[in-house]
């Protein structure tokens, strides 16, 4: 089936006079180049100017606190199954009393590892958290020397109550809640 | 005496016009890429990248110097020297603009004027190929030799149709001289009525020949569509593959130098050298030596113009095959410029009378 007319039926024909001079078809080739000199150019100079990312673009992890400050994940391990490249680890722990500030559920992670370098961004660890926990950003994982400083524990992962990542734009259109 | 010391002086400022023009160029090449891609090209170093060619250069020397273990050491040093050599020795014969004149005394603006310029042009040219020769023989791996030996085919194929449409020229101008050459190409009028002075460039009158002699240049500079012998696709790097650091710098630099000086060439035999509409007005008001400068500006915006288009075709046409090429240089612009030759025959002996 024929979905456009843009497509030319190829063939080995004898090239006439003038195709054979090919110094016409090397002129508007040349006329092609010179057109483009003076279009506006598509690179971004990239560490001062950033590309708009879409909503729906998935980079770094980060893991939420609620309003009050205290991390929502339970350690329910349900990202780690779901996720298709076992790209998470972690280690529960049970909230002692006095530290209902720091958890909101009774349990948390008390180490809770993303390799960045197995992760494949695939966006499930998200769609699986039934706590709100964890969310993709448009954040990029920056590069590094070691493989193993990939491995993001929870010093990197968990938002910081000064710098708190905003996910909305993601949550309200493309997330269930 | 004098005449000994403004000779120097023009090598001297020759030789760094033309480092200048090739370290530029380099900055040139990938500026046009860019924009002609749609890119920005570099614009890091120094306001819109201007100091690329320096910080270039830097990278090259602080480059490992390697000589691979299994080369012939010897040559393989001389052989970027050889090819750098010739690159510059070149513009020695090149008319760069009338004369100047010091205490009533002429000193042509020009460091050799030998009555068989175009002869020598040629006989240096040739000798390039050996730079490549050598330097992919004596590295002792079997890219560069292919990358080579592709380089000396293409450059002899090429010279024949490149010397049949200069005959052309020197029939008509009756000297091998690149000075008669140019100078002629600023008296008279165009096709003999036209009243526009400076402008009887040979260009008017061999279309063909330029065409040829274009192409040809192409090849000889090993630039695209012809730059087989150093073609990264298919041999890695051709002749200098096994070249790192400043040698590998000193081919990359000669070929830019090449490709200025054939623009200047290309601009002395067919495009009025110095010459353009309005020198004549121009010497009999201003100062000779003003006038010479100006002169030279205008061959120097000339052959600037050509370094532009052959990167302009470079990043317009992709690389013949290497059949298509030879097929190209024997059995289409041999050939021709043969005929050109004949056209031009023809044409002096009905028009000259
Ligand atoms: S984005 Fe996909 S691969 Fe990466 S951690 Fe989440 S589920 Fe695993
Ligand atoms: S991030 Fe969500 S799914 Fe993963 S362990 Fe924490 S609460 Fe469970």
């Amino acid at each position: 089936m024929q979905l456009t007319n843009r497509s030319k039926v190829v063939s080995n024909k004898e090239m006439s006079f003038k195709e054979k001079l090919y110094i016409p078809a090397i002129l508007s080739g040349m006329g092609v180049t010179f057109k483009h000199m003076f279009k506006k150019s598509v690179s971004l100079r990239y560490p001062e100017v950033t590309r708009q990312f879409s909503p729906v673009y998935r980079g770094m992890h980060v893991l939420k606190r609620d309003a009050e400050g205290r991390e929502n994940c339970t350690a329910c391990g349900l990202c780690a199954v779901a996720c298709p490249a076992e790209a998470i680890t972690m280690d529960a722990a049970e909230r002692k009393k006095g530290e209902e500030h720091l958890y909101r559920e009774e349990k948390y992670a008390a180490k809770y590892e993303i390799n960045m370098l197995r992760c494949i961004f695939c966006g499930l660890c998200e769609e699986a958290c039934p706590k709100d926990a964890i969310y993709l950003t448009d954040r990029i994982v920056p590069t590094e020397y070691k493989r193993s400083n990939f491995i993001y524990g929870k010093d990197v992962l968990v938002e910081k109550m000064e710098d708190r990542i905003d996910i909305t734009k993601r949550k309200k259109e493309y997330h269930i809640d | 005496m004098f005449l000994l010391i403004f000779k120097i002086a023009l090598i001297v400022i020759l030789f760094l016009i033309s480092l200048g023009v090739a370290a530029y160029a380099t900055y040139g090449e990938r500026k046009v890429a860019a924009f002609m891609q749609d890119r920005i090209g570099p614009d890091r170093a120094g306001p819109f990248g201007l100091l690329q060619p320096i910080a270039d250069g830097v990278k090259m020397f602080m480059k490992e110097e390697i000589i691979p273990n299994v080369s012939d050491k010897l040559l393989f040093i001389l052989g970027p020297c050889i090819f750098m050599i010739t690159a510059l020795m070149t513009s020695a014969v090149i008319p760069w603009g009338t004369a100047m004149e010091f205490d009533g005394v002429k000193y042509g603006l020009q460091v050799a004027d030998i009555n068989i310029g175009i002869l020598y042009v040629f006989g240096v040219v040739s000798l390039g190929v050996y730079g490549i020769m050598i330097g992919g023989w004596a590295s002792n791996n079997k890219f560069a030799l292919l990358g080579a030996v592709r380089a000396s085919s293409q450059m002899i194929s090429y010279e024949l149709a490149m010397g049949m449409s200069l005959i052309a020229i020197i029939m008509m101008s009756g000297s091998l001289s690149l000075n008669d050459i140019v100078a002629q190409q600023g008296q008279g009028k165009l096709y003999g009525f036209i009243p526009v002075s400076g402008l009887n460039w040979n260009i008017f009158y061999q279309p063909l020949g330029f065409i040829i002699f274009l192409i040809c240049a192409f090849a000889e500079c090993n630039r695209t569509p012809f730059d087989l012998p150093e073609c990264e696709t298919e041999l890695v790097g051709g002749y200098h593959t096994e070249y790192s650091s400043m040698k590998l710098g000193l081919y990359l630099f000669a070929e830019y130098i090449n490709m200025f000086v054939s623009g200047a060439i290309i601009s002395c035999l067919y495009f009025g050298g110095y010459n353009f509409p309005g020198l004549e007005y121009l010497s009999t008001v201003l100062n000779p030596n003003l006038v010479s400068i100006i002169s030279f500006g205008a061959l120097f915006t000339k052959a600037i113009f050509f370094v532009f288009f052959f990167m302009w075709i470079r990043w317009t046409i992709p690389r013949f095959r290497y059949d298509q090429l030879m097929k190209l240089g024997w059995q289409v612009l041999l050939p021709l410029s043969i005929l050109n030759v004949l056209l031009t025959g023809g044409g002096l002996t009905i028009f000259s009378k």
